[in-house]
């Protein structure tokens, strides 16, 4: 199969931006919210949804990394131990939004793990989930808050989230399985 | 059973007559009636003649049948890691056709119905099985053994094997009063506050795997004693498995200047170093501990120089019950009867030993050192003899050994050179499938 | 990159590479156990059986803590007698153990090689928690660990090891370790306690502790077993403490930032001075909290995936 960008760098700012406006007007404002992305590349994407939003408000937002991989269902099926990521929670989420950004939205269960993950730092008020592409293909009851795009795809097809800081170009492309070429983006579920 | 048998055209090789040529040799009675180059042999061979066995050894190596003068048989008291008589088979597939066993059973062989014991069982095994009788009481060297009764009944020499005799006193008059019995003392020369719990050599691969190590100095330092108590005392000495260089030179400085010191070694230490015990085998645990490089280098020069006369297996069989245990724990020593012939012959075929020189250490030099009738086919001995096919390669499998312990770092090696029949009194005892 | 083998037996057995792949991990499992629920379920069914042979409370403890964090069922089995005097052969010690279906079994015993010979038998991880004179793996892993965290790199350093050699898994481990990530290991101690040939292992032998510690970035203090003297290994405790006890007068001879480990627990005024244990110096907190997390690292890499599990 062809390899196809279904989202260019343009087009990636816009829907960030566009998250932003939607994240501020939802929880009436920044002050309660704290974006958690899961590494690496949702990570990446909270950094650039927390500027975005201090560019609107001229607050910044308190930012991190939530890394469910020790929350997983599947360690015990996977061939090796997957490698651990970065886990950063900057702030205390008791009572506060906790906004969850991942960079693909498939079967549901990075972002199942990443809530359980998140339960043992805390109670948060709510939490809310934003992903860059929504695939489809869900396995559990999980629906994002907000969502970047939905590309409908099949199971053989494989999305790929390029970002400039990782990747070093801005793009999102759908191939084969096969063509995705980067093991770190190969263990999302 | 013939009355007459005669072994065509293998090539006899008994360094006791020095003979090497390939011939016939006629047996009868159970003895050597004589022996015949085959190239000017024109007696009438009669065919299919009744009473005459004719065995054809074309192209195979004919010697006297080998001698061990260590072995451990377990019996009585430890049956259940090998008979006298699973223990004379094993070596009747090795190639041997007399073997001695030491003491240490249980109870130990330091009284006459323990060594009447032994030849009863002896009687319907398939090699010659000599006993031979404890130096102390219970091999608690404490107080010395009835040797005359003991030589009486039957025992050819003696020993604590397995044990040294810590106390030299106790060593000393031994030696004198078994020089009166005209036997000699075969030392396991070791000093035991050397060894302390010391379980495999010291050195780089005992620092390595954090085992406790035993120095050459340990048997060294025994040795030297029981050279000088030898030649104190004129007695026989026999230093049973040499395994250090200076073990090595001390002996040929003791020969040199005249005491009557002999000495063998087993085939293990003369084809396995100590790093065979990393992965903590406990096959390769045994007392002495497997040494170093430089160590069987000294040994094979003192085998070629005839310093150590003799090969020996030190034959000794443990269950696994003793052997797949924790390493410091685990019983020392392993089964050699079968594998002895091969393993020596490896050194031939590297070029580090003279077949003839090697075949003498197995036969009339072990005979010899212990006073021993056996170990040569002039004519009237024994017709005691070993076939062997030199060119034969095969591999050493735990299922096919006869012994009843199977604890041998040999298991799943190939080796070349395997026995092919073995022949007692006239009568073969074992014949290779 | 996983862990080539399915047991933990040695640092022997581990390339440079796998031991920055365990340090790694475990900074990660460091920050699970600095929150305030502990515990994640990476390892919820796994079964970890303790099998210690020897009396071990901080060992035993540690991998139990470890086990507990990672959600893992953790079962300590105390043994007081080995398989020889039971008369059981180590097959069948490791046939009951099987029966018992672990995913992982942590093994303290007394006679060196009893890990790597129950291994041969089982298919369950194996990880050794120190085996007589042999190795300590995890111990070295969380020394090497804490120094890393304080140096910042291992290569190059002068790590000097004080004490007796001979007898010491710990210091088997940690020559072997830091030789291998190139920092440059020197031993010292009364010349009965030096086994022969140690230098193979990666180190050199120094004749006295003053010069074993000049310019040392990082000083280790292994425990002096008290029956040593009876041994005849040593004249006496005190004559020790002169010549191979770390003062704070020998210690002025050592790099301005050195560190000290000690495997503990101390015999105070013995190896080590109570002004230097307890002075700014001493890591044996931080060897205690890497500790747990080295070895959440060894159970998540050995466990985690399916790689030769009995399951």
């Amino acid at each position: 199969m062809q390899e196809r960008v279904v989202m260019d760098e343009k087009g990636i700012e816009r829907a960030i931006a566009r998250i932003a406006h939607e994240v501020l007007e939802r929880n009436g404002g920044s002050h309660a919210i704290v974006i958690l992305g899961v590494p690496t590349r949702g990570y990446e994407l909270a950094l650039r949804l927390a500027r975005r939003i201090e560019d609107i408000e001229g607050v910044s937002v308190p930012t991190g990394a939530v890394d469910a991989t020790l929350y997983r269902d599947d360690i015990s099926i996977k061939k090796e131990a997957p490698a651990l990521k970065k886990m950063d929670i900057p702030i205390d989420i008791d009572s506060r939004v906790v906004i969850i950004v991942d960079d693909v939205l498939f079967t549901g269960r990075t972002v199942r793990a990443a809530m359980n993950a998140l339960m043992d730092f805390g109670r948060p008020h709510a939490i809310q989930l934003a992903a860059l592409i929504d695939r489809g293909h869900r396995e559990l009851p999980i629906k994002a808050d907000y969502v970047g795009k939905n590309i409908p795809t099949s199971m053989v097809e494989a999305v790929s989230v390029n970002l400039k800081e990782i990747d070093g170009v801005n793009s999102v492309v759908v191939g084969t399985k096969k063509s995705a070429t980067d093991p770190s983006k190969d263990d999302k579920e | 059973m013939a009355n007459r048998v005669v072994i065509t055209n293998g090539r006899v090789l008994d360094p006791s007559i020095g003979l090497d040529e390939v011939s016939n040799i006629y047996i009868m009675g159970g003895r050597v009636a004589s022996i015949k180059a085959s190239a000017s042999d024109d007696s009438p061979l009669e065919e299919g003649a009744p009473g005459l066995d004719v065995i054809d050894a074309t192209g195979k190596l004919v010697v006297p049948g080998l001698v061990d003068i260590h072995t451990h048989l377990r019996e009585p008291g430890y049956e259940y890691k090998e008979t006298v008589s699973t223990g004379a088979g094993a070596a009747a597939a090795g190639g041997f056709t007399t073997i001695l066993c030491m003491a240490n059973t249980l109870p130990v062989n330091d009284n006459q119905s323990v060594t009447r014991y032994i030849l009863k069982q002896a009687e319907s095994a398939a090699v010659r099985v000599l006993p031979i009788g404890a130096v102390s009481l219970g091999l608690k060297g404490k107080t010395i053994t009835e040797m005359g009764e003991l030589k009486e009944a039957g025992c050819v020499a003696f020993s604590d094997d397995g044990m040294p005799v810590k106390d030299a006193g106790l060593m000393r008059r031994a030696l004198e009063y078994s020089a009166g019995v005209g036997k000699a003392i075969i030392t396991h020369a070791e000093e035991p506050e050397l060894v302390r719990d010391g379980v495999m050599n010291e050195g780089p691969v005992s620092t390595r795997l954090g085992l406790p190590g035993i120095p050459n100095v340990a048997e060294d330092s025994m040795i030297a004693r029981d050279i000088q108590l030898a030649e104190l005392t004129g007695g026989r000495l026999h230093v049973a498995h040499v395994s250090t260089r200076g073990g090595v030179d001390l002996i040929r400085a003791a020969q040199a200047r005249g005491v009557k010191v002999t000495a063998e070694v087993a085939p293990h230490h003369i084809t396995l170093t100590d790093s065979r015990v990393i992965g903590y085998d406990t096959n390769a645990k045994m007392n002495p501990p497997l040494r170093r490089d430089g160590d069987i280098e000294a040994l094979i020069e003192g085998l070629n120089d005839g310093t150590i006369g003799s090969i020996a297996t030190d034959h000794a069989p443990h269950s696994v019950i003793e052997k797949d245990v924790e390493f410091a724990c685990a019983a020392n020593g392993i089964i050699g009867l079968e594998t002895a012939f091969s393993l020596v012959y490896g050194l031939v075929l590297d070029g580090r030993l003279s077949l003839e020189r090697m075949v003498e250490a197995m036969t009339i030099s072990p005979a010899k050192a212990i006073g021993l009738e056996c170990g040569s086919i002039r004519v009237g001995a024994a017709a005691d003899i070993t076939i062997i096919d030199l060119g034969a390669e095969w591999t050493v499998e735990a299922d096919s050994i006869r012994s009843r312990s199977k604890n041998t770092p040999y298991i799943g090696v190939t080796m070349k050179g395997r026995v092919q029949q073995t022949i007692v009194g006239g009568k073969t005892v074992f014949t290779a499938s | 990159m996983p862990l080539t083998n399915k047991d933990m037996l040695g640092i022997e057995d581990l390339s440079p590479e796998e031991m920055e792949l365990i340090f790694d991990t475990a900074e990660s499992f460091k920050e699970v156990s600095a929150r305030e629920i502990k515990k994640v379920p990476t390892l919820r069914g796994r079964t970890i059986i303790n099998l210690f042979y020897e009396p071990s409370t901080r060992t035993r403890t540690s991998f139990e803590i470890a086990a507990k964090r990672m959600s893992a069922d953790a079962i300590n089995i105390s043994v007081s007698t080995s398989s020889a005097v039971k008369g059981e052969t180590l097959k069948d010690t490791a046939r009951n153990l099987e029966a018992m279906k672990p995913d992982c079994i942590v093994v303290r015993h007394a006679s060196a090689g009893t890990p790597e010979m129950l291994a041969k038998y089982l298919n369950c991880t194996v990880i050794n928690a120190g085996d007589g004179a042999h190795e300590h793996p995890s111990q070295a892993l969380l020394d090497i660990m804490t120094v890393r965290e304080k140096k910042g790199r291992i290569e190059g350093l002068k790590v000097a090891i004080i004490g007796d050699i001979m007898h010491s898994r710990v210091a088997r481990s940690n020559i072997v370790g830091f030789s291998r990530l190139g920092a440059e290991v020197v031993v010292t101690g009364p010349r009965t306690l030096i086994p022969v040939g140690i230098e193979e292992l990666g180190c050199t032998v120094a004749p006295n502790t003053v010069t074993a510690i000049k310019d040392a970035d990082v000083i280790m203090m292994l425990r002096i077993q008290l029956e040593r003297q009876g041994d005849s290994f040593l004249p006496s405790l005190r004559e020790y403490a002169t010549l191979w006890g770390l003062d704070e007068e020998k210690l002025k001879y050592a790099s301005d930032d050195v560190i000290i480990l000690h495997p503990g627990p101390i015999n105070r005024g013995v190896e080590i001075s109570s002004g230097v244990a307890d002075g700014e110096y001493s890591l044996i907190l931080e060897q205690v909290t890497n500790g747990v997390a080295i070895r959440m690292a060894l159970f998540y890499l050995l466990l985690g995936g399916t790689r030769e599990s009995s399951a």
